[in-house]
This record gives structure tokens, sequence and C-alpha cells, in this order.
């Protein structure tokens, strides 16, 4: 870790203008991957504002219905909120299904958000890798790439996001509420949200430098069968080798996003009309022009059966 | 004392307090956080600078320069050690490789050196300045690719590489059924709690480490080698360990750069080893490729069985005996076992948990299974039909005790296991497919000398030193049960004082040994302390009895305390007996496991092992050894391994989050039933030790219950979902 300054911003605008007029300033809000990434020197901010005091940790209804979400809300409470529970299962299963009670704690909506990806390349500063360091290549492309992206991926970079909550987020159609340096509020489709790799894997989200997430808003419910199915290794405590948010209707039509296998939250909504057709029929529409290592080609059977789970979960 | 003739009835036969299920009596300590740990030594080494490990970043080379001035000038930096500067260094005789690398680099992350300063942050910043270029060597990384040119492994610890009987070739050529099957097993890391830390201090020319070590006087002697020093200048204090399970049965690099540092700024220095470093810094149990060939008779009589292994390591290391266990488990009188070891530039390869059998029994028991399944028998009976009571290599020598059928048979029974369909995939509960395995269980019983020291102190309480370790296992309650048994006083009235060097050496923790060793040598102890008090009080000791805190003898009693000052010293030697037999451990494991059809998530649903491994000493703690080595079995089926990148030579999933260890989410239900036995051959107290047996198989039996649930057949470890994909039933 570097030696860092820090201050407590008071208002959304003022930390803004904070971190903007701050050379390698960073937020801070739950600190569970930045203290991470800072221990190992992988994020070296020179001064942090701390968020945590903007009481943006309130949940309430919308005009239209839906759901803002203070951006300072912890995983924990948005995943306890009976509205949540009741019209958004699928990001309170997704919310669960994530890091460890204790994390969940501390961790919040917008922070969780801008997870960096958990490539071991990526953590062990010793290797090549674009994302840490432009242009310094990825050692990841021919190395160990196993839990790695399957879609969506660059000869720059086959990162995932890591993240459960970004996935149900995007089967949800929510939008990320911001403020920028300038006192400008903007909303920004989740689809718009994560980026893919391209030449550019250290640009990861569509923030401006400076630019402050204040709130998630979901649309008004949509109903229908809501389910989470999260994959790996271990029974708990592990990232998506895959995972499926799926909201699937009483006439088989529906949503669903994947998590686990690739740079964004992965969601292909022209292919949901096949949804009543089966699994296979969508995935093979969301997976067209897939990019697999030879470790990870599983990734794709995977994903298919597990959305075939959960079509079945539905049906039941 | 010499333990050369089975035990006879003695004082441990009374059983007041040995094999009673007491609690840990350091447990409260550990419970509310009081127990000082090596990194925690404020009380002893005040005032300490903080040591952070620079690592190599290269796997095999050179350095061409490394530059420390910018982490000198930083702030708080005391000093920079490297190589360079360390002065003289030899290497431990336990380490393959040296500890403080450079010029020359060996592995992936070896030390380089140590930044010293006055907080953690600083040091850990300093390190991060230290500029290192490289001369990058290639080297050899891939098992796969340097098996071939692997050489027939050094004797060690597991005995002749290569052993033969009668004609295995031509026997399993003309045997009428017969397996050939080939598995691998990847690398594991001991991925303890508490990571290798040390506080050093010197006091002229006198050193101190304040660590966490399982061998207490192999490391004293292999720090002052290291350094250059008498090994009587050197004291090593390691009264509390947070797991080892290997992985601290040797001096690291972290305790002789603290040694160093501490010397540099002349003031107490601590250093710990941060978890990403571990993984490729330290040691690690090693990857095989292993052929296993069974022929049988077509009841299921083995007529031919060959176990082959091959593994790499550093130039000068030493192989894991993973065909060991082939040599005794089933009869045959055909057989061959061979080791193979290739030369590799992976980080150093070195003992964890039942080095050799947990990897051997791996292979071998998923073979029993696959023969059993071609000889269309239960695999509980194919083995029942191929148990040994005398070592089939050298049928001249028996086991002194085998109750392995009896804990296949008892398991059997317990577990359910007559619902097990013999066909896999069959069998469904709701969605899941379902399925159970069984595996044998089986390591060695080796005893080593072991010395302890008892001390009568006023008021009656008996203090018990031996530099012996507590690596969670519970040698501090089993050694408090055999001081208060063998004299007589309740279990409160022991004091016990473990793992440091100033007390007599003992046999340490490791290869399952501890537990019968260490007791046997506080029982010899108080022995001889029992000699000494009837004789203060004008008693034949031969006639003497110790109850209840008083000495009674002919009539006449005097209360214990009475003796108070009096102290006795003693070690248990062993002699022959287990070379006149064989002494093992036995058990068996049964698993059931569930597979999720579509997605192919193995969750195992419940375990039993059945164990018989001498007199158990203590109940509690032993279900404790054998739980948590069942654990570490789930592990090692369906989810660790240290996954290579062979281009670059190391650890790739070097933390927590990459290096998988089962959760508790991960292990529902767990049942260990111990067999009533007593070993008079093992120990005075007829005892085993029971750490390592319950890791034994424990994988196997994993693999084979999700074969059973699946009709998947993996061999290459770790049965992840990926390799169960393609054969999981079709879905819409």
């Amino acid at each position: 870790m570097k030696a860092f300054t820090y201050e407590r911003a008071r208002t959304p605008a003022e930390a803004a203008a904070a971190v903007a007029r701050t050379p390698g300033a960073k937020f801070i809000a739950g600190g569970t991957n930045l203290l991470d990434l800072m221990k190992l020197q992988i994020e070296t901010p020179r001064h942090l504002i701390d968020v945590n005091g903007l009481k943006l940790d309130e949940i309430e209804k919308t005009p239209d219905g839906g759901l803002r979400i203070g951006a300072l809300v912890r995983n924990t409470d948005l995943a306890a909120d009976a509205r949540v529970r009741n019209d958004y299962a699928v990001l309170s299963r997704a919310l669960l299904a994530g890091a460890s009670g204790q994390l969940r704690n501390k961790a919040t909506t917008a922070g969780n958000l801008l997870q960096r990806t958990r490539c071991p390349y990526f953590y062990d500063t010793a290797q090549p890798c674009n994302k840490r360091q432009p242009g310094s290549g990825c050692s990841a492309i021919g190395g160990v790439s196993r839990q790695l992206a399957v879609i969506g991926s660059s000869d720059a970079c086959i990162a995932t996001h890591p993240s459960d909550m970004a996935v149900a987020m995007r089967v949800l159609d929510a939008k990320v509420e911001t403020v920028r340096a300038d006192g400008q509020a903007r909303r920004i489709p989740i689809a718009d949200f994560h980026r893919l790799p391209g030449t550019t894997p250290h640009i990861e989200t569509a923030l401006m430098p400076g630019e402050l997430i204040t709130a998630v808003t979901l649309p008004k419910p949509v109903g229908g069968f809501h389910t989470y199915r999260k994959v790996r290794d271990r029974a708990s405590y592990a990232f998506a080798l895959v995972s499926v948010a799926a909201i699937v209707q009483r006439d088989g039509r529906g949503r669903a996003a994947f998590g686990g296998v690739a740079h964004r939250p992965w969601r292909v909504e022209a292919a949901e009309a096949a949804m009543p057709g089966g699994a296979k029929a969508l995935a093979d529409q969301v997976f067209a022009g897939a990019k697999p290592t030879h470790e990870n080609a599983f990734k794709l059977t995977l994903a298919e059966r597990t959305l075939a789970g959960a079509l079945a979960e539905a049906r039941a | 004392m010499k333990f050369d003739t089975p035990a006879a009835t003695n004082p441990i036969d009374q059983l007041k307090v040995v094999g009673q299920p007491a609690d840990r009596i350091e447990g409260p300590l550990k419970a509310t956080g009081t127990a000082p740990y090596a990194y925690e030594r404020h009380d002893a080494a005040p005032n300490a600078a903080y040591g952070y490990v620079v690592v190599s970043t290269i796997a095999r080379g050179r350095i061409r320069s490394l530059d420390a001035s910018r982490a000198r000038r930083a702030p708080g930096v005391l000093a920079v050690i490297t190589a360079e500067t360390a002065g003289p260094l030899d290497k431990g005789q336990y380490n393959t490789v040296r500890l403080l690398g450079g010029p020359e680099i060996q592995h992936y992350h070896q030390a380089l050196g140590v930044v010293v300063a006055e907080t953690w942050e600083q040091a850990r910043a300093a390190a991060a300045l230290v500029q290192v270029q490289y001369q990058e060597a290639p080297g050899r990384y891939d098992l796969a690719k340097l098996k071939n040119a692997a050489a027939v492994a050094p004797p060690g610890f597991g005995g002749p590489p290569d052993t033969a009987r009668g004609d295995f070739d031509g026997a399993f050529a003309s045997a009428p059924v017969k397996l050939d099957a080939t598995y691998s097993t990847p690398g594991h890391a001991h991925a303890m709690m508490e990571p290798h830390a040390t506080v050093a201090a010197w006091n002229g020319d006198q050193l101190t480490v304040w660590t966490s070590n399982q061998m207490i006087d192999w490391s004293r002697g292999d720090l002052a080698k290291t350094l250059k020093i008498p090994k009587e200048k050197v004291r090593l204090v390691s009264p509390f360990i947070g797991g080892g399970f290997g992985g601290k049965l040797w001096v690291r690099a972290e305790a002789v750069l603290a040694a160093l540092g501490a010397k540099a700024v002349n003031r107490p220095v601590k250093v710990a080893l941060t978890r990403p470093v571990m993984f490729n810094n330290t040691t690690h149990r090693p990857a095989t490729i292993q052929r296993v060939r069974i022929g049988a008779t077509p009841d299921g009589k083995i007529t031919a069985i060959g176990h082959e292994s091959w593994q790499a390591d550093q130039e000068g290391g030493s192989s894991d005996p993973h065909v060991n266990q082939t040599r005794l488990l089933y009869a045959g009188a055909n057989r061959m076992t061979r080791t193979r070891l290739a030369k590799g530039d992976l980080p150093e390869a070195n003992a964890m948990r039942a080095p050799g059998e947990a990897s051997g029994m791996m292979a071998l028991e998923i073979a029993m299974d696959e023969m059993a399944e071609k000889l269309g028998l239960d695999p509980v009976d194919f083995r029942i039909r191929n148990d040994t009571q005398v070592d089939p290599e050298k049928p001249h020598r028996p086991f002194s005790q085998r109750q392995f059928v009896q804990c296949l048979r008892q398991g059997a029974d317990h577990f359910g296991w007559s619902a097990r369909n013999p066909r896999p995939g069959q069998t469904r509960d709701g969605r899941w497919l379902v399925g159970l395995g069984v595996a044998a269980a089986f390591r060695g019983a080796p005893v080593q000398t072991s010395a302890a020291r008892v001390r009568l102190e006023a008021g009656g309480l008996l203090v018990v030193e031996t530099d012996m370790t507590d690596i969670g296992t519970g040698s501090y309650t089993i050694i408090a049960q055999t001081a208060a048994e063998t004299m007589g006083v309740p279990l409160h009235h022991v004091r016990v004082r473990l793992g440091d060097s100033d007390f007599p050496v003992s046999a340490g923790s490791g290869g399952q040994w501890g537990a019968a060793s260490s007791t046997s040598g506080v029982y010899a102890a108080c022995m001889k302390l029992r000699e000494q008090v009837a004789g203060k009080f004008g008693f034949d000791p031969g006639q003497t009895a110790f109850q209840d805190g008083q000495v009674r003898s002919g009539g006449k009693a005097f209360p214990l305390a009475q003796a108070a000052g009096l102290v006795a010293e003693d070690a248990i030697e062993f002699g022959k007996l287990g070379e006149q037999q064989e002494l093992s451990t036995f058990g068996a494991h049964f698993v059931e496991a569930a597979v999720d059809p579509y997605t192919a998530e193995i969750r195992v649903r419940r375990m039993l092992s059945v164990c018989a491994a001498g007199r158990i000493l203590n109940p509690k703690s032993a279900r404790s050894q054998v739980i948590g080595a069942m654990v570490m079995g789930v592990g090692a089926a369906l989810m660790e391994d240290l996954v290579v990148d062979k281009r670059r030579g190391f650890f790739v999933n070097h933390d927590l989050a990459g290096y998988e260890v089962p959760v508790h989410a991960d292990i529902p239900h767990q049942e260990v039933i111990f067999l009533d036995e007593v070993d008079p051959a093992a120990s005075p107290l007829k005892a085993k030790g029971v750490g390592e047996l319950g890791i034994c198989g424990a994988a196997a039996a994993v693999a084979n219950a999700v074969y059973n649930a699946t009709g998947v057949r993996v061999r290459d470890y770790p049965v992840t979902l990926d390799k169960l994909l393609a054969g999981m039933p079709q879905v819409a």
C-alpha cells in the first residue's frame, strides 16, 4: 500500500468535485475491494474521498412504481428489503449468492457494480496485464483461463466481471444515476454501464473521471418467476464459473442474463424471444460468436445447462 | 525407557483420564484470543521492527541487478538485507532450495531479501521500491512432459523406491480380469490458517526465535546451520501453532530473514509471509501421475497388483512414497511398486499431511472401485476378499493389529451401504443424482524417540515440559491426560509446557507419529518420577500405587504433594517391534454425494469414517483430527488444485480466493467411529496416531460416490463439474 491522503465528503457534488480536482483520487465506500487492491498495489490512489457520509443509503419508491436504491445501500440491506424480496427476487438471490455475510454488510450497491476482475494475472503485479498496466500485454491469454471470459473478450483482455448483483441488475433493466464534477446528473442504462475490454480493458465503465454513482433505479416490477443460479466449484464463497439471472413468465417468455462469461453481465435481448423454445434455442443465440479458450469452453455447455435448470425450476 | 517388547498391563490401562473425551486444556486460551501466536509475541520481544519479504518475480534465472537504494531511503526503513549483504549462509538439512535466493533464482517467489522498517506498512511500501532486473532462464514445469525423463527416486522416509515380489508382468498378462488405468493428482497447498511467522531477537550471539513450527529440534538445528552458528546458540519457541499440515516441519524464509534483520538493526524483528506469497515461496504437496494395474481371478482374488508413480521436484529434492500403501493393503502373490522422480523447477515439493498415502490412495482406491465393477463385485466385498493379515511383500511379518475388514463391515452396516445401486447414474433424489462411494483408509504408524521432563511442584502441581508441539491436534491435552493417569492425579493438576527448545527433545508433530511418541516419552518420564517418589517414601516402586493424589504401599499412604521438588526426565526409545511386525492404522470411508443433473455441481451429503488405530487417547480430539482430515479429503477430491502456468513456472491461484478449500457449506454431515482396539506393540500407551489416517482414501471415496451417482469416471483430480458435463443426462 502506498501512503495516501483522505477526506470525507458531505454532498455528492462535493465528492465528485473533490475527485476531479485531486489527481489520483478515488472514492471509497465499503472498501471491500479497493482496500485489498491497494494492499497489493494494484490500485494506488494518492487520495481517498470517503463517500460513506453522503446519506445515499435509502431505498425508495419511484413515481413510476419502480425502486430507487441509494448508492450506499449495503448489499445485506438490499437483499433483505421486503420490496426487493417480493418484486425483484432475482436481485435478492444474486446478492446472497455473493461474498460472505461480513462482506455483504460492508459492500455497497455502487461499489458492487464497480468491482474489479478476479483474473489471477490481474492480481499478480509481477505479471503483464493490460487492465492493470495498459500496454503490458495479457498473460491470461495462453495461460490459465478456466475462470475467464468466453465471449466479448479481445486480444487485450479475457477477464470477467465478478459481480452477481450486476447480472441481476442487467436482467432487471436497471439504470445507474450519477453526478458529475460539474454537478450535472445523468442516468446510464445498465446495458451501457459496463464496457467490453476492446483495446482499453483498463476502462471498465461508462463513468467519466470524477463521476459519482448516486443511485441505481429499477423499473416497475415485471412479475414472473425470478431465479439466480450461480455455479461454482464449491458451495459458497467463490466467484461464479457461470451464473444465470432469469425472469420467466407463465407463458414461458422471459429474460436471462449471464455472469462469469464476459467482461460485463451478458445479456442479448434479441435472443430472448427464443426462451419458450428452451435453453438451447436461447443460449445458441446468446453465445453466438463466443471465443472460449480450451480451458473454459465448458462454460458454454454449462451456461446452457444452467439456464435449462433455471427454466425447469420456473416450470416446476 | 526402551520399548522393545509389547506393553504389558501398566498404569495407563486404568483409563481414568486417558481415553476420556477431555476438552482441550488450552481451549479457553484459544477461544478467548489469549493464546499468543508467534507474530504476537510483543510480551517477549517488545519494540520489534517489521520485516517484509521481497520475492522473485521470475521462476528461474539470475539477478542481473538489484537496486534497493530507493527502498533504503523510504520513510521508516531501517535496513534492507539481500543475499549480497546477508553474509555467508548455508542451507538447512531439511531444505531442498535455499531460503534466500540470489543471484541464482530457483523458483517463483523465492525470497530475495527483507526490508526492515519501523512499521509494517512502511516495510511493505518500501519493499515495492526494490528494483530487480533478471536474466530469465527456461524452466521445466510440466510433469506430463517430464515424466519420461524421470529417474528412480532416491530412498527416503518411505523406504526403497521400488519393490517387487513374484512375477508381476506374467501374472498381470495372464489375469482373467484386469485393470490398467492412469490417474493424476495436482499439487496441493497446506493453506493453514496461520501464515509462517517469526519474531527474532539477539542477545549477544544468542538468538531466540518465537515462531510457528512443528519440529522444534530439527528447525533449531537447521536455523543454526543456515546462519552458520552453533545449534546451542539458537533457542526456538513455538507453543501455539495455527495449523501446519507439514508446511511448518521446516525452517522457512521468514525465520531466516527475521534473524538476519534483527542482527542488522540490533533490535527484535518480526516477519510473516503474506498469503499471496505462501503458495510459491513455501513447500507444497507435489502433483503426481500414477499408473495402477490390477489383475484378478473372476471370483475377485487379486493375482497381480502394480502401482507406479511419477512426480517432479527441484534438484536434490525427495519423493513422496505414493506407492507405499499398495505394498501393504491388499493380498496378491505377484506385485510391483515403482517411484520415479523427475527434476523440475516449480517451487520445492515436500511433505503435506500423509505424504505419499494421501495421493497414492487417491489413485489406488479409485482403481479398486473400477476393478470391483469389472468383476461385478460390490467394492466393499472385493476389498474384504483381498484382505491380508501379513505384509504381502514379506509374509513372515504379521500386522500387529489389522481390523480393516471390521472397519469395512461396520461402516457398511452403519452407513446403509446395502441401499447402494451398483449400476451408476440410476439413483435420483428429486432432481439430484445420488451415489454412494467407499474407500479404504490406510496409514503407517511410525514412532520416534521422544523425551520429556516432569516436575512435582508445591501443592502437588505436576509440570510437564517437552519440545513437542500442538499444531491444533490436541497434544497439550493428551500429554496432560498421560501424566495425570500415570501419576494418579486429576487432569487439572497437570500443567503442560510445549514447543521450546529449552525443553527435552520430542518426536515433534509430523508423519502421524506425534501422539503415540510424545505421550510415550511423557509416560517414561512419569514412570521415572514414580520411582523417585516411591524411593522418597521408602516404598518399593513395583508395589506402589499412585491414585487420587495419594501414594500408597503396604497399607501406608502419603500425599503425592509431599514429594514436591522432585524432577524426572526420560525418553522413550523404540526398538525393533515395528520391523518384526507391521504397525499400521486402518479405516474405511463412506460417502454419499449428489450431483446436479443440469450443472454437474457436486455436493457431498454425508461422510462416515470407521477407524482402527490402536487405543484412542482422547476420543474428542481424535475425532477432530479425523473429521478435519476428511474435510481435506473433500478438498482434494473436488477443488484443491495448485494450477501451474506452464509457460512462466508458478502456481497461478496463489491466494485463498483462487486456491479453494471446502467451506462449511461443502461439509454438511460427518461421522467418525473408532473401533475398540489396543495395540501393545505400538507404544506403552498401546496407541497409534490418527492425525493422517482420515485423509487417506477420503478423496477416493468422494470420487467413487460421484461415479456411482453419475456413471462418469474421472481419473484426473480434482473431480470438477467440467469433467462430468459430457456424461450428464440430456436436458431440455
